[in-house]
């Protein structure tokens, strides 16, 4: 800075005065970060020394030793082999598999319900209007472990034993113990359904891939969705008819007191899945409203004016707008619905809590090791889910500057 | 100039008139928005709307596309008539091009995506020929290069070019304005109103709400002045101007020419 002479104030210019030490923001600013942070070192080291001299005093070996020692106690639903003796290492690999099967079906299930709620609550149809309005504030507004508890005893628990079964279509039936599913046995020759169906589902992609461009060359559409229909299920359907039909059902069938064979789905993870996706679900639709009315009502109107049907306005207009809106608290809804799994508790589903931070944390004692692998698992998850949705909001929803 | 090439082209036409309203009515609720609207609008001709603040001028051109139901009354628009019928609606709309105040471009796609979305969906074309149609209008708007961009990233008067060139791109008979310079900064109202200017002189039928009024004397064939919901004065522009009849009509003109 140089003093002029076109400015009245006579004199040299002295530089402002720079404020006492204690004034200035930078200094302040890092005062204070200092400060942070040797307050939670300090907690840190007192929480550590705590547990360490806690643990010495009773004797409790720390590690992970326990790991590879057989853990005598059963669970009752396992998608990998599993009995009580398995490792204690198997029951964390059990039951966190049951944790994620409930979060993935769970998180589409809400996903799909949740969508069709929010969209019908802002339906023209009254009546679908007013359904969709209900459902919203019935299912967020009751807590979800009185849910659970609804589905699980009051429903579920309800049906008529093996004996009464409700009789479902296919062979399947319902009852107190649960849902009973005919299992597909493949025969030889199945194999080659299989590869039909490959081969059209790699065909209808070609043909979507093929209509795409033409539309866009030509502007005539093709009306993929049948064709991916056909692909998709008349061809493989042809092939297991020309073969003999090579697949057998194994029909789940009364023994005694229960039933045998087929694939059980037990009471407890249905109880589950639809407390669990009927709430998240009441949330999500609050979601996608509030990402439509968020959209300015001046794009449906241009989008109206240029002669865009409502279901064209919604596709290409409103929706992709909406996302935008959508997708950051979508991701925390799906964080939710997977931490809240952990409800299962109650009602004695073998999910990842129940089993390893509930009964092999009760049986080896080491609540260290036990609660921190907890943690790690939950934040592993989280994280992993959170930069999926940061990925596809980066490059398919949000493709704007 | 233009003018005779207006008047043939009205001649030709006949009297039938491109837009034609008789003994429209419209309520929002209790509140009596439009009382007995009567209007014919001949092929080729330019209406220009003004009037306070509240008066209805919006409603009623947004009764022309349908963005806003009528009561009673009948609005035909190129020989068809406004009902709830939807083939009607839809027919409609593709034969009329409306402009924004808030020029309510896409802001997700990009201006060549913004101009080719609804001549693919709506009318079927091709991509290529889309575009060369898109191209070639954002060349007689002037923006020629920005094509790629989008939306947020032009300015204002950009925006409603664009916006112009996107209701031209649907080949409409009748172009609808709203205002279509009152969200911009006085330096982009002119190339924006240029563009109007030509479109006018190239023969379109055109109903625009625009307190401009040095544009209104240059391209209008009739000035209308609306108040509480009923056209009050309608009369071509020379004695509009210099000879309004009420009194409604003298004291909105003496506001907004003083300013
Ligand atoms: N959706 C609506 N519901 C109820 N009243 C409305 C609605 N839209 C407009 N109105 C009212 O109808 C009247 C006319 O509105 P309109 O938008 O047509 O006026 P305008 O002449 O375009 O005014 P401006 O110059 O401010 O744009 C106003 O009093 C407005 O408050
Ligand atoms: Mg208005």
């Amino acid at each position: 800075m140089t003093a002029t002479t076109n400015r009245p104030a006579p004199g040299p210019i002295t530089p402002p005065a720079k404020p006492n030490l204690l004034y200035r923001p930078e200094f302040r600013q890092a005062v204070y970060q200092v400060l942070l942070v040797v307050c939670l070192l300090f907690a840190f080291w007192t929480i550590a020394n705590n547990v360490a001299d806690n643990l010495a005093r009773q004797n409790i070996a720390s590690g992970f030793g326990f790991w590879n020692r057989t853990s005598g106690f059963d669970i009752s639903q396992s998608l990998i082999p599993y009995s009580n003796q398995s490792t204690y290492g198997q029951a964390f690999w059990a039951g966190l598999l049951n944790t994620l099967l409930v979060a993935v079906i769970g998180i589409v299930f809400a996903t799909v319900l949740g969508f069709l709620v929010g969209i019908g609550r802002l339906s023209s149809n009254w009546l679908i209007a007013r359904i969709c309005g209900a459902y919203v504030e019935l299912l967020r507004n009751v807590p979800l472990l009185l849910q659970l508890f609804f589905w699980y005893f009051a429903v579920l628990k309800n049906l008529p034993g093996p004996r009464q079964s409700i009789a479902l279509p296919f062979g399947a039936s319902l009852n107190v113990r649960g849902l009973y599913l005919p299992a597909p046995v493949p025969e030889p020759g199945f194999g080659a359904v299989l590869t039909a169906l490959g081969i059209g589902i790699v065909l209808s992609i070609a043909v979507a891939i093929w209509a795409r461009r033409r539309q866009r060359a030509t502007g005539e559409r093709f009306p993929v969705l049948w064709t991916t229909l056909a692909l998709v299920l008349l061809l493989p359907g042809a092939v297991y008819i020309a073969l003999g039909q090579p697949l057998s059902f194994q029909y789940p069938v009364l023994r005694g007191f229960n039933f045998q064979g087929g694939i059980a789905v037990l009471p407890e993870l249905m109880a589950l899945l639809v407390g669990l996706s009927t709430y998240t679900a009441s949330f999500i639709a609050e979601i996608v409203r509030a990402g439509i009315a968020g959209v300015p009502r001046g794009q449906r109107e241009a989008a109206n004016a240029l002669g865009l049907s409502s279901g064209l306005t919604m596709r290409l207009v409103i929706l992709p707008q909406a996302l935008r809106i959508i997708i950051p608290p979508l991701t925390s809804q799906y964080l939710n619905l997977t931490k809240n799994s952990s409800l299962a508790v109650a009602i004695g589903y073998p999910d990842f809590v129940s089993v390893f931070t509930g009964t092999v944390l009760n049986q080896t004692g080491q609540a260290v090791e036990v609660i921190l692998l907890t943690m790690l698992v939950f934040l592993t998850i989280s994280l992993i889910t959170s930069a999926f949705m940061n990925w596809f909001n980066k490059h398919i929803a949000l493709v704007e500057r | 100039m233009a003018d005779t090439s207006r008047q043939q082209l009205r001649r030709a036409h006949g009297a039938a008139g491109a837009i034609v309203l008789s003994g429209v009515h419209k309520w929002y609720g209790e509140f009596h928005v439009l009382r007995d609207i009567n209007l014919t609008v001949k092929d080729g001709e330019k209406i220009v709307i003004c009037g306070p603040s509240g008066s209805g001028k919006s409603t009623l051109i947004r009764c022309i596309n349908r963005l806003e139901e009528h009561q009673q009354g009948q609005i035909v628009v190129d020989g068809i008539e406004l009902t709830s019928d939807l083939r009607n609606i839809d027919k409609i709309r593709a034969e009329v091009g409306m402009v924004f105040q808030s020029f309510n471009l896409f802001p997700h796609l990009t201006v060549l995506d913004n101009l080719c979305l609804a001549p693919v969906w709506v009318k079927k074309k091709s991509r290529a020929e889309a575009e060369k149609t898109a191209r070639m209008y954002l060349e007689r708007v002037k923006i020629p290069e920005q094509a790629l961009k989008y939306p947020g990233q032009l300015s204002g008067g950009q925006q409603q070019r664009v916006a112009i060139a996107r209701a031209l791109c649907m080949n409409p008979n009748i172009m609808l304005f709203d205002e279509p310079t009152s969200a911009l900064d006085p330096e982009m109202i002119k190339e924006v109103l240029d563009v109007m200017i030509e479109l006018a002189n190239s023969g379109m039928t055109m109903m625009c709400v625009t307190h401009e009024m040095a544009f209104a004397r240059s391209v209008a064939d009739r000035v209308i002045f609306m108040d509480r919901g009923e056209i009050v004065e309608m009369a071509p522009p020379g004695e509009f101007f210099s000879n309004p009849k009420s009194d409604r009509t003298k004291h909105f003109l003496s506001q907004i020419l003083n300013h």
